[in-house]
Formats: structure tokens, sequence, C-alpha cells
């Protein structure tokens, strides 16, 4: 792991968007190196939230490039049915909501993704599934419905969903928004262990103590300008 | 009066806030008071009850002024009132509620070509015959030569009109002769569908066949006589002075030939009625129907005998309206999904046109598209009633059913939608593994709701001839002469049906409920 650290797995370049008049990115460029956590700070629509969606493929931005572990997306034109696919491969998301489908289990929601959009075989996901959810200490919560768990379960559920399907790059919207401080710490050493495995995380966060703890790296954002820590 | 009232009334709701629309309606009440009051004190008019719709030349709209009524029925009316010196005050009732509305005093006599039959005999103060009919065949010109009587209609499928004689000698032949009775709520529609080839034969009584005989072709009115019957006036049975009275009356117009004027007006006179009227001047006792054995009439015998005799009939017709419901419900699914999801995924011209056949089908009465679809498209496609009857619920229930899809689809919060794309899933997959499946367990409680609701709808589709459970049990009632028993056993089969669907429907709501471990 040790010598891919210079390895650039995300490349944002002069990333704008504007809704309206509205300027949401006003031209934001990113290097993330594989291993970082990176956590993307700035008061509220100063377009952290904005940039992670785009990166997943949620957002269209008027131009500029996302390339993501060689996988790149331009700007204008809605991104392809086979760009998305294979972007998609490379990234994951966690929302801040977490957003669990609420009709399926805890293990059916992690086995969705292999199953039916990487054709795992069920008997393999589910393995694979309670494997993830056993690292991130809720196997017991396997079979219990997404309204069933408490906000600290249901973020490890999303976190073991995005990664069923292995993406390098792991995006988290306001994780620790709703953790009392404990589970924060817990939250912190859970991210260190993935940066071990050598994934790449990028997380928006209003919270400064737990960025200084764990981040390896805080950009500053204001007004969809990256203000400090772009490089 | 009765026009101001509304005109009132609607002014002031349409125009004001409540308290100029409230002192309105003291007003209106008011003055509908006084009127009732002035009502009262003066000459009481005879009240008469009939159905416009059954036509000429019994009662109709007069064609140069609709608002009018002519026919001999109408005439035979105004000859009662003259009689008792009163005016004669129109009240329209449908065919078939006729009895009942009589008895439950809407009206003092229903006069409407109503026949003499043992069950009114039993029920109500029938008058004396005023008229004799034959009932006779009609078919098509090309079965004239080789159709002389029921039996020669083994397997046929033959119409008539709904409560009347003519249905009950079809129920009978039925089991003698193997033919298939069908019951229609007006006497010009079996006719048509004798044209259409939709029926084999029409039975029903000479003035009807001969006055539709000379309106439209492509039938003939066979000469053999079926059965003879007689209309008469009703009375509810406590009115048993004025029927006399009424007796008195038809006893002369017989005598000084007005009732014959007024029949040869209507050229319904012919060489039976003199000879009825003999017999009846006579003193002699007219049975209510002759060539017909009318011993096994459910007015005839107990309550509890008719209610066995009528219950497997209830019972297959209630299979009839499960059947109906559970093939429309599910076609009535699959279109609405259909429609639903067209509405939220299709391209705009896609989504207006199924914007504009769901507030079509919403804004119109499904009794209005029964027709259509049965009658109205006839000459374009001659639908089974039957097909007709599963395709228009269908397609009524598919508007309702699309909207329940298509708000419960956009309930779907957007997160769940965003969390299935970025997994890597295709758009199909999105619908149809996150969606569709969480959309469905809100759509699940509506759907049961209007399953249950299509189950008592369906007893509008006996306008198209196919006899349900509510049809059934009209025909019973009917015959009957009473809704009491037939009400009852009609409502527990419906429960039957319902309560189980709802039950189910608890079962699927608690499976997919959440309840903490």
């Amino acid at each position: 792991m040790a010598g891919d650290t210079a390895v650039i797995v995300l490349d944002i370049d002069d990333l704008r968007l504007a809704r309206g008049a509205r300027t949401i990115l006003d031209g934001v460029s990113l290097d993330v190196e594989r291993g970082e956590i990176l956590a993307l700070m700035g008061p509220s629509g100063s377009g952290k939230t904005t940039i992670l969606r785009a990166i997943a493929g949620l957002e269209r931005f008027d131009s500029g490039r996302v390339t993501i572990d060689g996988v790149a997306m331009t700007g204008g034109a809605a991104a392809s049915a086979r760009t998305l696919r294979d972007l998609r491969r490379k990234v994951g998301m966690v929302f801040q909501f977490h957003c669990l489908f609420e009709h399926l289990t805890a293990v059916a929601n992690v086995c969705l993704a292999p199953v039916h959009a990487h054709g795992v075989a069920p008997a393999d996901a589910k393995r694979r599934a309670l494997d993830l959810l056993k690292t991130f200490g809720v196997e017991h919560r396997a079979d219990a419905l997404p309204r069933q768990l408490s906000g600290g379960e249901a973020q490890r559920v999303a976190i073991a969903r995005a990664l069923a399907v292995d993406p390098p790059v792991l995006l988290m919207d306001e994780p620790t928004a709703s953790l009392d401080p404990e589970r924060r710490a817990e939250l912190g050493a859970l991210l260190a262990g993935l940066r071990q495995q050598g994934r790449t995380l990028v997380l928006s966060t209003h919270d400064e103590d737990f960025a200084s703890d764990f981040a390896t790296r805080i950009v500053r954002m204001q007004d969809g300008l990256v203000v400090s820590g772009a490089d | 009066m009765t026009v101001a009232i509304p005109g009132l009334l609607a002014a002031a709701i349409l125009s004001a806030p409540s308290v100029s629309a409230l002192s309105a309606i003291s007003a209106a009440s008011a003055s509908a008071l006084s009127a009732v009051s002035a009502f009262s004190q003066a000459p009481q008019a005879l009240r008469w009850a009939g159905d416009p719709e059954g036509g000429a030349p019994f009662v109709e709209a007069d064609p140069a002024h609709p608002d009018q009524l002519v026919g001999f029925d109408v005439e035979i009316a105004e000859l009662f009132a003259r009689a008792l010196g009163r005016s004669t005050e129109f009240v329209n009732i449908r065919f078939e509620s006729i009895d009942q509305s009589i008895a439950r005093g809407d009206a003092d006599i229903g006069l409407s070509g109503i026949e003499d039959t043992p069950a009114r005999r039993t029920a109500l103060a029938v008058s004396m015959p005023y008229y004799e009919f034959r009932e006779v065949l009609s078919v098509r010109d090309a079965d004239a030569s080789h159709v002389h009587a029921l039996a020669d209609l083994r397997g046929k499928r033959v119409a008539t009109l709904g409560g009347t004689i003519a249905y009950e000698i079809l129920l009978r032949a039925e089991q003698e002769h193997g033919l298939q009775a069908l019951s229609y709520d007006d006497d010009v529609h079996p006719f048509t569908d004798l044209t259409l080839g939709r029926v084999d034969a029409v039975l029903l009584d000479n003035v009807l066949a001969e006055r539709r005989h000379r309106v439209m072709g492509g039938f003939t009115v066979l000469p053999e006589t079926i059965a003879i019957g007689h209309y008469v006036a009703v009375l509810a049975p406590q009115n048993g002075p004025l029927r006399d009275t009424l007796n008195e009356t038809l006893r002369g117009a017989m005598k000084d030939g007005r009732l014959e004027r007024i029949l040869t007006k209507w050229r319904v006179w012919n060489d039976d009625q003199p000879k009825l009227y003999a017999r009846v001047l006579a003193g002699e006792p007219v049975p209510p129907v002759i060539g017909f054995d009318t011993s096994s009439s459910a007015a005839a015998i107990s309550r509890w005998e008719a209610t066995r005799r009528y219950l497997p009939s209830l019972l297959r017709a209630s299979v009839v309206t499960i059947l109906l419901s559970c093939l429309s419900m599910g076609l009535a699914i699959a279109i609405g999904v259909a429609i639903a999801t067209g509405r939220v995924y299709g391209a705009r011209p896609a989504q207006i046109a199924l914007t504009a056949y769901v507030e079509l089908i919403r804004g119109t009465p499904i009794l209005l598209q029964l027709f259509v679809l049965y009658y109205g498209l006839a000459a374009a496609i001659r639908l089974p009633a039957f097909a007709a009857a599963l395709l228009g619920l269908a397609l009524n229930y598919a508007a309702y059913e699309s909207e329940i899809y298509r708000s419960a689809l956009e309930a779907i919060p957007v997160g769940q939608l965003e969390a299935a794309r970025t997994l890597g899933l295709s758009e199909r997959q999105v619908l149809t593994l996150v969606r569709a499946p969480q959309a469905f367990r809100l759509a699940l409680a509506p759907m049961t709701n209007d399953f249950v609701a299509m189950l008592k709808d369906s007893s509008l589709v006996s306008v198209l001839t196919v006899l349900e459970l509510t049809k059934q049990t009209q025909i019973f009632a009917t015959n009957l002469g009473s809704w009491v028993i037939p009400g009852s056993l009609c409502a527990a089969l419906y429960l039957a049906m319902s309560l189980p669907l709802a039950a189910l429907a608890r079962r699927m709501e608690r499976q997919w409920r959440v309840t903490p471990p």
C-alpha cells in the first residue's frame, strides 16, 4: 500500500455549476490521492454536498471534468449511461440520511447491487454482505428493516451497502451529523480501517473536531470556491 | 317556486360568504314552508306513478312538447282524476320500482302497463284489468318459419324485460326447454340485440312487440300466443276503497266506450278487449295470467320456501359477481400500472394522452361508458355482454388505479432513487427493485378499498344484461313482492365476499408493517 500513496485517484478540474442566476460551483479544482481521508468543510451553501453529488454522477455540471480512477465525466451534456455505469464501479456514496431501501432488510440492502448490477450469485453476495456487516459490527441486525435500526446502525449498513461493490472511492455526506461523541469516535476508527485497506474517502462535514482528529487533509470551501487545502 | 328556491340558493352560494347565504337559506325554507301549507289547502291532486322511459303507447314525453306526457295510461289516469274531481300529478318512478313506491305511498296509483300477477294481488290492492295482452315471440326474419313455441328455442338466448310475467315464463322455460333467459332493464334493447344477433328471440307482450316492429325492421313478431295477461292499476294495500272507486270508473268507461276511444287513439284496441270487458262487466273472475301456470310463483309459496328456491340462483349470481370483479380488477391493475408508469416515465405526448384518458374516464359516469362500450360500439365491434362488462369495469377502474400508483410512485423519496443509482442500478432496475415495491406497499390500502368498491360497482353491469348478484336479488324481490328476505340474503353474500378480502388485506399490511424486534 505504502508505494501507492502518490497515485491520484480523483481529479476534479475546474468544475462549474450554476442553477439559474445562482452560481453553486465557481471553478473547483482538486486532486485526491489514494488513501486520503479528505474532509470538505465550509458553511452551508458553500458547495460541499454539490461536489460530492457531482462526483457521484447525481448532479449535472456545466463545465469542467471529473476523473475517477481513469473514468472521466465532462460537463455540459448529460453523461452517457455507459459512463455512469463505469463511474459507479469506482465510487460509492453514503448519504446524510443513509437512504437505506425501506422495503428491504439490512442484509438485502447490501446484496441488492452485487446481485442485480454485477451479476454476483445471491448466495455469494449474501455471504459477503454478512462479512461486511460483521466487519462494521452490525451483523446481528442483518434481518432488521431500516426503520428498526438506530442512526449509527443505519450508517454502518449504508457504508456496507456502498462498499459491497468494492469501489476505490467512498463519498460521505455529513457522516457525523446524527452521531453522539462516542459513535463519532467509532466512525473515525472505521474510516481509518478503510484507509488501511487503500480506499480513498471524501467527506463533507461541519464538524471541526472530527475533521482534525480523523481527516488526513481538510479542504475549505466558500461560495463555490476552494479557499484552502487544494494541494 | 320549485324553480326559484334552487336558483336563489345557488346565487347565494356562488356570490356570497356565510351571512347572506344563511339568510337566503332561511328565506328559501320559509317560502318552501308556506308553499307546503298552501298546497295542503288545495284539493289534493291524484298522484299517479309511471315510467316515461317505457314510452308510447303507455307513457311518454310528447315529442312536440317534451315537458308533457302522453299515452293511454296518461289518459286513463286523467279519466280517474276527473271521476274523483281531482287534478293529476305525475310521479316519475322506474318501472321495476313502481310496486315498492306505491306500497310506501310515493303515489296513489301506479299505471304504466303494469301486469296483473299473483305477486301483485298478494302484496298490493290491484284494480280490475283494463287491457288484455298476449305474450308473443319475436325472432329474426330468417328464423320465422321454424320457430313457433318456446320448445323450439332449446339452447338459444331469449330476451325480455325484467320483472315481468314474460321473464317468469322464460325462467320456467330455462328448466323445461333448456333455453337461456336474459333480463333487460328496458324494452328497446332486447329488439336491437335481436337484430344484432346477440339474442335469438324476444318474449314480450304484443303491445311492446308491435310498437317496436313499427319503427324497426329485421325481425318478425310470431302469431302464436305464449300466454295471456292483463294490465291493471296498482294501489297500496290499505287503499282498497279508492281501488273500488276506480273500478267503478273503469266499468263506466268500458260501458260507454270512453276506454275504447282512448285505446283506439293509441292503436292498441283489438278484438280481445270487448271479450275481456264482457267478462269483467258480468262479474266473472279473471285469473292473473292465462296459459301459464302461476301456482308455483314466488308469491304463492311461503317466504322460506321462496328463499330455498332462490338461494341457488343467488349463489350462482355471486359467482358471476366475484368472477367479474376479480378479472376486472386484475385487468384494471395491469392497465393502471401501465398508465401510471407512462405518466411518470413517458415522453410528453404519452403523458398528455394518458392524462386525457384518466380525466375522460373520471369525468364521465361509468354507466355511460358501459352503454357506449356495449351498445354504442356495437356497429363496429360486437362484444358479448360479459366481455363488455369486464372491459368496461376494467377500463374505468384502471383510471382510478393509475392515479393511486402514480401518486405512490411519486411519494417515494428521491433519496431512495439516488441511492439505487449510485449503486449502479439501471433506471429500469431502480423502478422494479426499489421504487415500485415501495410504491406497492403504499398503494395496497387504497387498492383493497377499490377492490371492495368494485365488488359493489359490478352491479352496474346488469344494464348490459349480465345477471349478477344485485340484479338477481332485484328479480327475486320483484317476484316475491318484498325486499326483506332478498335484501338480507344479498347483503350477507356481499359481506361474505368483501370481509375475507378486507381480512386478507389486513394480513398483507401486517406482514409488511415494521414491528420492533
